[in-house]
């Protein structure tokens, strides 16, 4: 039987997100026919961005003034209806918050398990995915026969290459939307530093750097080698640094070419976040630290005496 | 205001877990268990609403064996009011967790169904949005701050790109993220007490909900090792080092 896959596109303020790139990725390995869904408010950009990774034949745009914001409960209908509409066999998303929100409600309206995650495929219902804050893989099978709804572990793939050329068609649902949610406003940091989720270079700072002041440091080494800027939870928690940068089991899960940590001390759900890195460089004081224990790089001392001789070395 | 909140027994997040060696899943037998983090934030949240007087009746809800029932004592103990046990031996995927939800929503019309974002143990991050998919109710996701008021709810998510709001009507499911707030440590009378909290068992056939096609485990291995790694004294050290690579 061939499959005839759906990738529901992450766009955020009117731009496609890397992440849509991967799961388009993943979903080549489940077959050939493969389409993305883009819901949105104005979105010919994003859907001609889609149109452009290799591998998806054709792009639907859903344009809707109820699109603008991504809202679950307001999407998922519309994905369940054209879904069924088009004989699709599975409906992938990626891994990001938007599709950790959405997916599940998709799985349920359309009444079918979900597998979350999937960094692996064997074959169009059989996949590997972590579970135990990554400390353990599964390989799962789902249902044949019905409609198969997962996430894409964004850090197993990298992104379809943008040399593509897939048609871009509109395209309506009748779907009914529902009016009990409300999107009420989005704080969002502007920064012109990397992304952190797609960042080939990651620094990042422990409850060890201990302060909102002292984090200038990490971001000041960051600029200059070009590297997006995380954090552990006790950073987040401890108020140095805003949510969108906490790197973990519960926060992002990133796959840089270089991870280097700063007054990290290891813990297993920080772990979670990091194991794709490349290379990965611990710095802390403390010689027992388990960071070192999965670190490539290790070196002990005091960050604050550290992060100046780096800066200055690769001056 | 009644709420509805979900409590799941998993193995303690300070567990380094081990793999079964015949791939059949992770040791669970001699390990400590407790309530899965998210869940005991979702059961605190519920009780400092009830202690300032916004929610009337809180209620903890569990699917699992009997063993489970250790958990909704320590949600009696946080100060729910009542329990109710669906008791099944079997795994209970996401999807049949949300039926079941569903039914017991329908059963008790709470106004808010509290439960917690992912559960640490399969990671699955799927019930909450599943039962409010299941109810048709609305669904906030990741909440680090949660305001009740007038039949909505104005909920604070935590999501890649910053922290979103979005107001909901009531009834609403809500997952809640690690920031919400801190769960207090329990007290010895209050554990006690516990003990005399009802605690009703329910026969998982006796809810009408039909178990949902399983997705199943094939084998259950480690991770892949990272290769070793090497210390360096010193900064110099670690600059050539990555030279090497090509990282700096
Ligand atoms: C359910 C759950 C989910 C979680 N999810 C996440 C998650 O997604 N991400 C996450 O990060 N955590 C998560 N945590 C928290 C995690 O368990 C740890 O508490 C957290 O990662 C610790 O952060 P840290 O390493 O910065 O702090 P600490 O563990 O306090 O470590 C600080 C380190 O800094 C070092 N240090 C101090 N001063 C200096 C100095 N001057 N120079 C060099 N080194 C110094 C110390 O030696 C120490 O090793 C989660 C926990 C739970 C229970
Ligand atoms: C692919 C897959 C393979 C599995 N394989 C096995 C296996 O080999 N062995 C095995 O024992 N089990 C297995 N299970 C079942 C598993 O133990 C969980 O019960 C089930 O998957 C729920 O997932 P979760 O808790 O990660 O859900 P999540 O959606 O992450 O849970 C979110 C929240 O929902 C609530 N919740 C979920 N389930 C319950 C519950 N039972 N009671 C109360 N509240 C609940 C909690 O509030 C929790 O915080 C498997 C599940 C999946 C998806």
């Amino acid at each position: 039987m061939s499959h005839k896959i759906l990738v529901i596109a992450d766009h955020h303020d009117g731009q496609l997100l890397d992440a849509t790139g991967r799961a388009v990725t993943c979903a080549g390995q489940l077959g050939a026919d493969i389409d993305v869904l883009v819901l949105a408010h104005d979105g010919q950009a994003i859907a001609d961005a889609a149109a452009r990774l290799a591998g998806v034949a054709r792009v639907h745009l859903v344009d809707n003034p109820a699109n603008e914001h991504p809202m679950a409960a307001t999407l998922a209908p519309q994905i369940v209806a054209f879904a069924a509409d088009g004989g699709y066999s599975h409906v992938l998303g990626p891994n990001t918050t938007f599709g950790k929100d959405l997916m599940p409600r998709v799985a349920a309206l359309a009444d079918v398990p979900m597998v979350t995650d999937v960094m692996a495929v064997h074959g169009p219902y059989e996949f590997d995915r972590p579970i135990y804050a990554g400390n353990a893989i599964t390989t799962v099978r789902a249902p044949e026969g019905q409609l198969l709804v997962a996430s894409v572990r964004c850090a197993s793939y990298i992104a379809a290459a943008a040399n593509g050329h897939a048609s871009v068609a509109p395209a309506t649902t009748e779907a009914e939307l529902p009016d009990h949610t409300r999107f009420v406003s989005l704080e969002h940091a502007e920064s012109d530093r990397p992304d952190l989720q797609t960042a080939s270079k990651v620094i990042s700072g422990g409850r060890g750097v201990g302060s909102e002041e002292n984090f200038r440091i990490v971001y000041d080494f960051a600029d200059k080698i070009g590297a997006a800027v995380g954090a552990s939870r006790a950073a987040v928690d401890a108020g140095y640094v805003p949510n969108d940068m906490q790197v973990g089991q519960t926060g992002k899960i990133i796959s840089p070419e270089l991870y280097m940590c700063f007054g990290i001390s290891g813990a297993i759900q920080h772990l979670a976040g990091i194991k794709d890195a490349g290379t990965i460089v611990a710095i802390n004081k403390d010689p027992e630290a388990p960071i070192f224990e999965i670190a490539d790089i290790g070196l002990v001392g005091d960050l604050f005496e550290i992060i100046p001789a780096l800066d200055a070395a690769v001056s | 205001m009644k709420i509805l909140v979900s409590v799941k027994r998993a193995i303690d997040y300070n567990v380094r877990i081990q793999i079964a060696p015949d791939g059949s899943g992770v040791v669970k037998n001699g390990v400590k268990h407790s309530m899965n983090p998210f869940d005991e934030i979702a059961v605190e949240q519920a009780i400092r609403w009830k202690e300032d007087g916004t929610a009337t009746e809180v209620v903890a809800v569990a699917i699992g064996d009997d063993t489970v029932a250790e958990q909704l004592r320590t949600a009696l103990a946080f100060g729910c009011d009542r329990a109710i046990h669906v008791k099944t031996d079997d795994d209970v995927q996401p999807l049949t967790a949300a039926r079941v939800f569903q039914a017991l929503a329908e059963r008790e019309s709470p106004d808010l169904f509290l439960m917690g974002k992912q559960a640490i143990d399969d990671d699955a991050n799927q019930t909450g949005q599943m039962t409010a998919a299941k109810l048709g109710w609305p669904q906030a996701t990741f909440a680090s701050k949660i305001e009740l008021g007038d039949g909505r709810a104005t909920v604070t998510r935590e999501v890649d790109a910053g922290l979103e709001t979005l107001s909901v009507d009531l009834p609403a499911v809500v997952t809640v993220d690690l920031r919400l707030n801190e769960p207090r440590y329990l007290k010895l009378p209050n554990i006690m007490k516990a003990k005399k909290k009802p605690i009703e068992d329910m026969a998982f056939d006796e809810l009408g909900v039909a178990a949902a096609a399983p997705i199943e485990t094939v084998t259950t291995k480690a991770p892949p090792k990272r290769g070793g790694g090497v210390m360096v004294d010193t900064v110099d050290e670690l600059v050539a080092k990555l030279k090497e690579k090509s990282l700096i």
